[in-house]
């Protein structure tokens, strides 16, 4: 299964989580990374491009750091343009039917601070489902994210070990071992990928 | 009074240069025009400065004329010159003969000349000024136009018709010439027999394509090695001084070698070097030169007979006029080039002295006939420039839009919300720019090849200088929305600003600028927008530069952007501290003192990133030691 990565770092000479987590992914086979804010730094998405890679690729993957409880800002603009009615959505848009869809996003703070009651009152799952959403709309097979916890203060053994895993689970995906419908009961694919 | 040796006679001609040249040019006169009026008044006939050795300074500033000829050739690949092989054939050709005949039948019909006489005479008067008009065309930016082109196409024909010409005048002898005995004109070459002589003058040609190609080269390389700038436009001069002095041995004109020499040179990468060392020296030749023209004209002679001197010049002009715009017709060209071409070519020129001088020196004229048409000559000569800035004033703008008008009249947007100045290079790109948004433009342009052009794309377009307010109330400028200034030349792009803002005050301007002072002025002036035709493209270089050097791509787009903000608001703070400081400081100091201050300030203020949003280490501080409890537990637990 062919996988594209679609990755938006505005200020990615400025990261060490999101590096790490990039680093070597090119290597994996049938893997496409795709840098959203290095191939359009002003913006100008190319549209037909975009579509084009997206119907080459069996699973597409949202790779990005949690801002505002959303994407960054490139992101929006990428699906406003590329996710065309008739295109990827709606009675004739099938592009995008059946493929795999999951978010790979990495966050400052711990998971359980991600609950009611707390700093951030609602669960990661939670505060994506406008995209996981959009997967769905667009009659993709979404199934749950890989989440990075505690970036603020991830560093060494275990930022590697996240590296590991989510390397780990893109070679797992690419080799046609993952069944969709036996991760959609975990919450996250990184406890699924640690069982494997 | 004009005794006083070499530092008297530079001290007279160049202040006279000085003063009558700005003082022509600010007129808009042009300089040619300013040359001639300052010999004029120097000369013989006005105050008197110089007297008769005028006619020496003619001759050696006719070394200038040499030097233009080596510059064009310079400018002209080979390639190109094939090109034009149609028209300096066939235009020339014609135009020589065509005006030669009927100046000839002329002369035979209504004077009791000699045909012989009547031909040296034509084909003395069909030659035109080579160093007015290329001068001039060259001033006005319009050598590259069509019109301009073939003007030139004509000249060189008529520089190489000298050749035969001075060949077969001593053969339509009528008299003992005044001075046929002592022929200083006779060369060593004269001593062989006509084919010899020709396989002589063939391989004096070869050889200077020969050398041009392949020793040339290497030569001025040995001396670019010395990095003595002077010793490279001492070898520049020699260069051409020895192909003059070459040709004259062999009996061409040293202008033609010297262009030959130029083309074959236009390849080589010494070119721009040549041509920066020679054109000063061609600048102040051909202003000497044109002092001396117009100190020549012989003002005893013409009040003596105003109306035959009259009557001379204006038939000369008009016949050449009448030639030159059916030659011109015939061979395609559209309204507004012929024109150019026409009003370029009509004038005498100044083979027509030294044709005239040899004719009388061969007994093929005599001095009273030939007198009166030197002077004709000489105020043809004159009176190129004015035709030719009457061409620019009235004929063009009235025909230019008037072509137009017929073939718009039925388009109900008579009024185009938009005017842009200015075709060339910047100018076009914001026309196709605004025609891909589909946003109908008029469009004022001073190349007729542009205005032909826009006008068979079906375009609303004025020939014209944009900056003579007539034109742009004619282009709608009380209606329109916005005025875009984009003119090449930045002198005119302040003129057509300074018109906009005091006729038409409530239409907006947008501005193309050079530099810096540029801009302050434009600011002051009150346009709405002013653009720095270099800061975008110099700062996208930076910006793929960054990239190149691993730098990501969108962190280099919001520094570019930073600093193109930056940029634009010191170049307004700076014009504001301009007028707190002297005058003095002004220019070149001003420059580096401006310089310094935006370089400071990068360093300040670029330097800090200003993305802070994206920037975790102030959260770490804030909320680190709150949630790294929480975090080492959870990952224990993992």
């Amino acid at each position: 299964m062919k996988i594209l990565i679609l990755f938006a770092h505005p200020a990615f000479q400025k990261s060490t989580v999101n590096k790490a987590l990039t680093d070597g992914i090119n290597l994996i086979e049938n893997v496409t990374f795709h840098d959203l804010y290095e191939e359009y730094p002003d913006m100008d998405i190319d549209i037909d491009r975009e579509q084009e890679l997206l119907t080459k690729h069996d699973c597409i993957v949202f790779m990005h750091p949690m801002y505002w409880y959303s994407t960054p800002a490139i992101f929006k603009e990428w699906q406003d343009l590329v996710l065309e009615h008739g295109w990827a959505y709606g009675s004739t848009g099938n592009a995008l039917l059946g493929k795999l869809f999951f978010l790979a996003v990495t966050t400052g703070a711990p998971k359980e601070v991600f609950q009611k009651g707390e700093i951030q009152n609602y669960t990661v799952r939670e505060l994506l489902a406008p995209l996981t959403q959009t997967g769905t709309f667009c009659k993709m097979n979404v199934i749950p994210p890989f989440v990075t916890h505690g970036g603020l203060i991830l560093e060494g053994e275990r930022l590697l070990q996240y590296k590991a895993e989510y390397h780990k689970l893109l070679t797992h995906i690419a080799q046609d071992k993952l069944d969709p419908e036996k991760v959609k009961e975990y919450e996250y694919l990184n406890h699924y990928i640690k069982e494997v | 009074m004009h005794e006083g040796g070499f530092f008297y006679q530079a001290f007279v001609y160049m202040s006279a240069a000085v003063v009558s040249v700005p003082l022509a040019k600010k007129l808009g006169l042009g300089s040619v025009l300013g040359y001639l009026i300052a010999g004029i008044v120097i000369g013989p006939y006005v105050i008197g400065l110089i007297g008769e050795e005028g006619q020496d300074v003619m001759h050696f500033a006719e070394f200038g004329v040499v030097m233009m000829l080596f510059l064009v050739g310079l400018e002209l690949q080979p390639s190109l010159l094939w090109k034009l092989r149609a028209p300096i054939l066939g235009l020339g050709g014609m135009q020589v003969t065509i005006t030669a005949g009927i100046i000839m039948a002329i002369a035979l019909l209504a004077t009791p000349l000699a045909w012989q006489t009547a031909l040296a005479i034509g084909l003395t008067l069909a030659l035109s000024s080579t160093a007015i008009v290329l001068q001039t065309l060259n001033e006005k930016g319009q050598m590259k136009s069509e019109g301009g082109q073939n003007a030139f196409s004509v000249l060189l024909f008529q520089d190489i018709a000298v050749i035969p010409i001075l060949a077969i005048f001593p053969l339509l002898a009528i008299t003992d010439g005044a001075a046929s005995g002592h022929h200083d004109h006779a060369l060593w070459i004269d001593h062989f027999p006509i084919a010899i002589k020709t396989a002589i003058v063939l391989g004096v040609v070869a050889a200077i394509i020969f050398c041009g190609k392949y020793l040339i080269g290497p030569a001025f390389r040995l001396i670019a090695q010395t990095r003595l700038r002077e010793l490279f436009t001492a070898a520049a001069l020699l260069l051409i001084i020895g192909i003059a002095l070459l040709m004259t041995q062999v009996g061409l004109s040293p202008a033609l070698g010297t262009f030959l020499a130029g083309v074959v040179l236009a390849q080589s990468e010494y070119r721009h070097e040549l041509e920066t060392d020679i054109e000063p020296f061609k600048g102040l030749l051909l202003g000497l030169f044109f002092i001396a023209v117009g100190a020549s004209i012989d003002f005893s002679l013409i009040a003596a007979n105003p109306g035959l001197i009259a009557l001379l010049v204006a038939g000369l002009i008009l016949i050449k006029f009448v030639v030159l715009a059916i030659v011109g017709r015939v061979f395609g060209m559209g309204m507004d080039s012929n024109f150019l071409f026409t009003f370029s070519l009509a004038q005498g020129g100044e083979f027509a002295f030294v044709l005239f001088s040899f004719a009388l020196q061969n007994g093929v004229i005599t001095a009273d006939v030939a007198n009166p048409l030197i002077a004709a000559v000489a105020i043809s000569m004159a009176l190129t420039p004015l035709l030719m800035i009457i061409n620019e004033k009235l004929i063009q703008p009235r025909f230019g839009t008037k072509e137009k008008d017929s073939r718009k009249q039925d388009d109900i947007d008579e009024q185009q919300p938009l005017i842009i100045a200015g075709f060339g290079r910047f100018g076009s790109t914001i026309g196709r720019f605004m025609q891909a948004n589909n946003v109908q433009a008029t469009y004022l342009d001073i190349d007729p090849n542009n205005v032909d052009l826009l006008r068979k794309m079906g375009l609303k377009v004025f020939y014209g200088d944009a900056s003579r307010h007539d034109l742009l109330e004619a282009a709608g400028a009380h209606e329109a929305q916005l005025l875009i200034v984009a003119v090449d030349d930045s002198e005119k792009c302040h003129e057509i600003v300074e018109t906009a803002k005091k006729h038409f005050p409530n239409l907006p301007v947008l501005t193309r600028t050079i530099g810096w002072n540029d801009s302050y002025e434009m600011m002051e002036m009150g346009v709405e927008g002013f653009y720095r035709e270099y800061l975008d493209s110099a700062l996208r270089m930076g910006a793929d530069a960054l990239g190149k050097m691993g730098f990501r791509s969108y962190q280099v787009q919001r520094s570019l952007k930073l600093f193109r903000r930056r940029d634009e608001q010191m170049v307004r703070e700076l014009a504001e501290l301009r007028h707190e400081q002297s005058a003095l400081i002004r220019g070149s100091k001003q420059r580096i003192q401006d310089m310094e201050r935006l370089m400071q300030d990068d360093l300040n203020r670029m330097v800090k990133d200003k993305d802070m949003g994206w920037d975790a280490t102030s959260i770490k501080a804030d909320f680190g030691t709150l949630l790294k409890p929480i975090i080492d537990k959870e990952h224990r637990e993992e």
